[in-house]
């Protein structure tokens, strides 16, 4: 009987595979926008707002301007489940979509973003990482594919250095100081201990580090450790997940001021605080947007998509957390590097190379922030050839309970010392793999 | 009726002791490596080339690997994400340090390095049997992990501890790692090692060195009574099942990706490896490369079916069936049989003798 | 409970270990902060972590218990019992009756897997149920998120989660652990005492010893099975509820059955109260060993220590500290 079942299987597999062939035809003049999400798996609770986020923004574009100049985006969503795997496999799928293809890859995983970095160089295509990946990609040169902006792991320790000085009365009072990282123990997590430990002793304060083991559902001993033993002034955190939330909860639960506890942009999530109830009231997080949904381009979202029943989120509500405005600000970005494209090669789909030659010229200035009805929820992004990052600045917000407030103003990270930091990294990097810098003039 | 032994004659012990003995497998085979090594390429998009296959072989080589230890020898292991990733990060290291060494003898030697690895953690399956064995290896899995990610020495101190394959050729122009490796180059290369690799697995489970795990698997006590040293015998399965292991993780950090963090090996892999073997037949060369095609390739096709068929379903939903379908067939293919997918090829070239006049 | 001599001197020595060596530690370098109170702390807060990973546990020890079967699937149980109930919640049924719901549809859960998995397998090897556990688990997986959605869920039981000082303000223990603590208490004993003193109990237990001996005096085999699964859903719930109200209700809640594994190993397969003294042992040598041994080779060392002390006991013990031995015949 088992044979007769392969046989119906064979048969079966053969008329499905005869359907992928049917399936290539696609609209010629419109431009094919690849989204690499994660609605699944254990991190989908900040994956969907972004995807979210990402989408109701292009479909905006298509709602009320019938797309960029006239050629309409062509979103197709492939779920990663923040799995690396999964994820190079949807980039190889969505690469050649299309008429030409995926204009940029935000892969939205540092994981997936290492595996790509080898990738996109050979299919010239943009690797956007916004807030996340190889800080050193800031230096263009070594890596023409990659993109920063607009913050970095290292600038964010900068700024959070920098927040802590402010409320200390300036830098000269951080000597003596005591401040605790606390990581998730991957590649991610340990981005900002080198900028730490330089600041630790350019500024003399104490520098300690506090792994926690992925995925980071037990703390107690950290907490124990940070808590009772070694009583930081600060502790700031580079968790992701549900290493957050505990982190947090631990935090309460032996007592250290939320207050005092600062979070990377990826440890400020609306999701990761639901969880941790009241005992996130008072922690901080940086932000690299504005937060809250009071923007021009909110209000456009809502009366051109969801009063008419087409948006992406659940409801209305859910536009103005922070991961949401995080997917807004890179579907922003793509679509003004298309822009800036289509000012160069005309108005017609463009292919990965054009933008990227666009990604080096990106110019979102103040009053194009005005015009979208953004100004104040992004920063005002300059790249060029070999500076792959702009301004780098990022804001701090508290959580009150309910919602993210921002208690400081842009704050922008030491430029020359995080600019040398880049170039040398990224130099390494250059040497170990036998790449040539280009000339950036 | 033409499948079958009867009118095969061999006139020499070489014939007799061939791995194929009957012309029409032997055929099949040929006809199987022109496929992999010439058709393949040539038809084959870069999507299927670097996406689907390359993976597919280099975790059907790692399947193969802990299908050693599990399938011939017995021992049921958790710890193969750990090995794969200390070939990776010897490989990078060897690669780094001696930058003139030939990718081979890179790979080669990261497979020797985890064989040591092997040997050390292998040394508690003397005492520990079974699940309890399973679980203990996990102790090596994590291990592992928390060492490659803990000292910066293994990523020559890079600021994430992520290791980056330099670009590598085989001869001259033709590269096989870095950004301007084609797919097939790449193909090309991994399928190479990997059916030189089997054909050795096979010979070797043929061997003495096989018979004695098999005889360690199916009864231990029994096989220290006839004059089998279990130190020895096991040590060496371990052994050489983690050089697999090593080769597949230096080839996937190499070849595959190009670069990647500790955390790409971590104890997920070692159950996606383990659930290779399970599935495709303990004991089997041919299980664990049926195996490593029902896990890795089942969830793409079920994942890209509903966009084949014209479906528009949201991206949430198509993973989730995807998980329900593939947990599904998961069982249903169990209750079909058991012992695996080997088991139902065989079963199925069993049928094939008794064609068209069965009994 | 009759406990065999050299369990209890390797857990004397295990004791005697634990103290000893982070106070050496503390006596050889200046790195590491040693005090008794501190001490006390650590080891107080992470035997009651032990706990929660015993709650965990006792899912697995059920089932390999009564049916040989090594479940897989617990950590997805634990998620989708957790999610199941915060998803009543949300459509608005009271906590209470939606708690009775979600012990229905664990026990409907149970009643299946037994139809359609375990039925067809019976009297295949341990590894081959092991694999078709995992089915399930991919199944529970995909099913839960589609019924309820991946999003994070609030699961609010009111526990208090403030820090209390207690023995003189010297020792810092946090409210919700004591309170999880006491529920998993409850729990074990009302399990031991099912096993013990119930018909059904004792029929579980006759299971366990054989199989066939309990099918020749009359023990239907099938119910047996659907009743230890129910149970083992049962006590994912709870083990859900603990867990999902600590770390809100998500996909991760069924990454915690890899810390209920060196539980398992250490308190032996086949033991209630190996889960229990293993979840402790676990828990106290995990946290000792992040607080008083990690600062000297760089910390994180939580997941992989567990497994190595597990691995250490098992050295001793290679059945577990209270699993049945192993007889070996040829």
């Amino acid at each position: 009987m088992s044979i007769k079942r392969i046989k119906t299987s064979i048969i079966a597999a053969a008329v499905i595979s005869g359907l992928i062939g049917a399936s290539a035809a696609l609209a010629a003049d419109s431009q094919f926008v690849g989204s690499l999400v994660y609605r699944t798996g254990p991190y989908a609770p900040g994956g969907i707002p972004w995807a979210d986020g990402f989408a109701d923004y292009i479909e905006l574009l298509n709602a009320r301007d019938g797309g960029i100049n006239g050629v309409k985006l062509e979103l197709e969503e492939c779920d990663t489940a923040y799995n690396t795997d999964k994820g190079v496999e949807c980039y190889e799928r969505l690469k050649n979509k299309g008429s030409t293809g995926m204009p940029a890859v935000m892969p939205l995983s540092t994981g997936i973003t290492y595996a790509l970095l080898d990738r996109v160089v050979a299919d010239k295509i943009p690797l956007i990482t916004s807030g996340y990946g190889r800080a050193d990609a800031a230096d263009g040169r070594i890596f023409p594919y990659v993109f920063v902006p607009p913050a970095t792991y290292w600038g964010g320790a900068d700024i959070a250095i920098n927040y802590i000085a402010n409320q200390e009365g300036g830098y000269g009072n951080l000597k003596g100081k005591k401040i605790a990282l606390v990581y998730h123990d991957s590649a991610y997590g340990k981005e900002p201990i080198k900028t730490l430990q330089a600041l630790a002793s350019q500024y003399g304060f104490q520098f300690s580090e506090f792994p926690v083991p992925h995925p980071g559902l037990e703390q107690k001993a950290t907490w124990l450790k940070i808590g009772r033993q070694l009583r930081p002034d600060y502790v700031l955190m580079w968790g992701w997940g549900v290493m957050n939330a505990t982190a947090i909860k631990e935090a309460a639960a032996v007592g250290f001021p939320r207050e005092k506890f600062i979070g990377v942009w990826w440890s400020g999530n609306d999701a990761d605080m639901i969880p941790a109830g009241d005992a996130a009231k008072g922690y901080k997080s940086l932000q690299f947007n504005g937060v809250g949904s009071d923007f021009g381009v909110h209000k456009q979202i809502k009366s051109e998509l969801y009063e008419k029943g087409k948006g992406s989120a659940k409801s209305a509500e859910n536009t103005g957390e922070v991961a949401y405005n995080r997917g807004l600000q890179s579907a922003f970005i793509l679509t003004e590097a298309l822009r800036g494209a289509m000012a160069e090669y005309g108005n017609k789909p463009m292919t990965g190379e054009q933008v990227a030659w666009a990604m080096d010229r990106l110019d979102i200035s103040a009053d194009r922030l005005k015009e979208v009805g953004a100004d104040g929820l992004f920063d005002p992004i300059k790249l060029s050839c070999a500076d792959h990052l702009g301004k780098g600045r990022a804001k701090v917000t508290q959580w009150d309970g309910s919602k993210w407030v921002a208690i400081s103003d842009w704050i922008e990270p030491h430029a020359t010392m995080l600019r040398s930091m880049y170039e040398a990294s990224a130099a390494a990097y250059a040497k170990e793999k036998g790449i040539t810098p280009r000339d950036c003039k | 009726m033409l499948y079958r032994e009867a009118g095969e004659f061999k006139a020499t012990y070489q014939a007799d002791q061939a791995i194929l003995t009957i012309r029409q497998d032997r055929w099949f085979m040929l006809a199987l490596m022109v496929i992999a090594f010439l058709v393949i390429p040539l038809i084959s998009s870069e999507y299927w080339l670097g996406t689907i296959m390359l993976p597919f072989l280099i975790l059907a080589l790692a399947a193969l690997g802990l299908n050693v230890l599990t399938g011939y020898a017995g021992q049921l292991s958790l710890g193969t994400g750990g090995f794969m990733a200390t070939g990776a990060f010897a490989a990078y290291k060897l690669a780094t340090s001696f930058p003139d060494l030939h990718i081979f003898l890179v790979i080669l030697l990261a497979g020797g390095i985890t064989a040591v690895a092997g040997l050390l953690f292998g040394i508690p399956s003397l005492r520990i049997k079974g699940f309890y064995l399973a679980v203990a290896t996990l102790a090596s899995q994590f291990f592992l992990i928390w060492m490659f990610n803990k000292f910066g020495w293994f990523t020559n101190y890079s600021a994430s501890g992520v290791i980056s394959a330099p670009p590598m050729a085989v001869i001259g122009d033709s590269y096989v790692t870095g950004p301007y490796a084609t797919a097939e180059a790449k193909y090309l290369f991994v399928l190479s090692i990997v059916v030189l690799f089997a054909l050795m697995t096979k010979n070797l489970v043929r061997s003495n060195i096989g018979r004695e795990w098999m005889a360690v698997r199916d009864m231990d006590i029994a096989a220290e009574i006839i004059g089998i040293r279990m130190l020895p015998t096991k040590l060496k399965a371990f052994a050489y099942s983690s050089f697999l292991c090593g080769i597949a993780g230096a080839l996937w950090a190499f070849v595959y990706t190009g670069s990647v963090e500790p955390l790409a090996f971590d104890v997920n892999r070692s159950f996606q490896i383990l659930f290779m073997i399970i599935i495709g037949g303990l004991g089997s060369i041919m299980g664990a490369f049926l195996g490593a095609g029902f896990i890795v390739l089942l969830p793409i096709f079920l994942n890209n079916a509903p966009h084949w068929i014209g479906l528009n379903i949201h991206v949430d939903l198509i993973s989730h069936i995807e998980f329900m379908v593939f947990g599904a067939l998961i069982i249903f293919f169990l209750i079909v049989e058991p012992h695996g997918l080997a088991r139902l090829w065989q079963l199925l070239k069993e049928k094939l003798r008794l064609w068209p006049f069965p009994y | 409970m009759r406990i065999e001599q050299d369990v209890l001197k390797i857990l004397l020595a295990a004791l005697l270990l634990m103290a000893a060596i982070p106070w050496t530690a503390g006596k050889l370098s200046s790195d590491i902060f040693f005090e008794w109170p501190f001490f006390f702390e650590v080891a107080i807060g992470g035997l009651l972590a032990g706990v929660m990973y015993s709650l965990v546990a006792l899912g697995f020890v059920l089932i390999f218990k009564a049916s040989g079967v090594f479940n897989f699937s617990q950590g997805a149980m634990v998620l989708f019992s957790a999610l199941t109930l915060v998803g009543l919640n949300e459509l608005g049924v009271p906590i209470w009756l939606a708690i009775v719901f979600t012990l229905a549809i664990m026990v409907v859960l149970a009643v299946v897997i037994e139809r359609v998995v375990l039925r067809p397998l019976v009297n295949q090897e341990h590894i081959i149920l092991f694999m078709a556990t995992i089915g399930i688990t991919y199944f529970l997986d995909g099913f839960g998120q589609t019924l309820w959605g991946s999003e994070v869920k609030l699961l609010d039981l009111g526990i208090p989660n403030s820090p209390g000082l207690y023995f003189g303000g010297q020792i810092l223990i946090n409210d919700f652990d004591l309170v999880a603590a006491l529920i998993a208490g409850i729990l074990v004993i009302s399990l031991a005492f099912f096993f013990q003193y119930t018909r059904i109990g004792r029929a579980l237990r006759a299971v366990a010893d054989d199989h066939q001996a309990a099918l020749s005096i009359g023990i239907p085999l099938k119910h047996i099975w659907v009743i230890v699964w129910a149970v083992a859903g049962i006590v994912a719930l709870v083990a859900g509820i603990m867990w999902g109200s600590k770390l809100g209700v998500q996909f991760s809640l069924a990454l915690i059955a890899l810390k209920a594994l060196p539980v398992l190993i250490l308190g032996g397969f086949t033991s209630v109260p190996g889960a229990i003294i293993g979840g402790l042992i676990i828990g106290a040598g995990e946290k000792l060993a992040e607080v008083f041994i990690a600062p000297m080779i760089g910390g994180g060392i939580e997941d992989w220590f567990a497994y190595m002390l597990a691995l250490a006991f098992l050295v001793f013990r290679p059945q577990g500290l209270f699993g049945e031995k192993i007889i070996e015949r040829v």
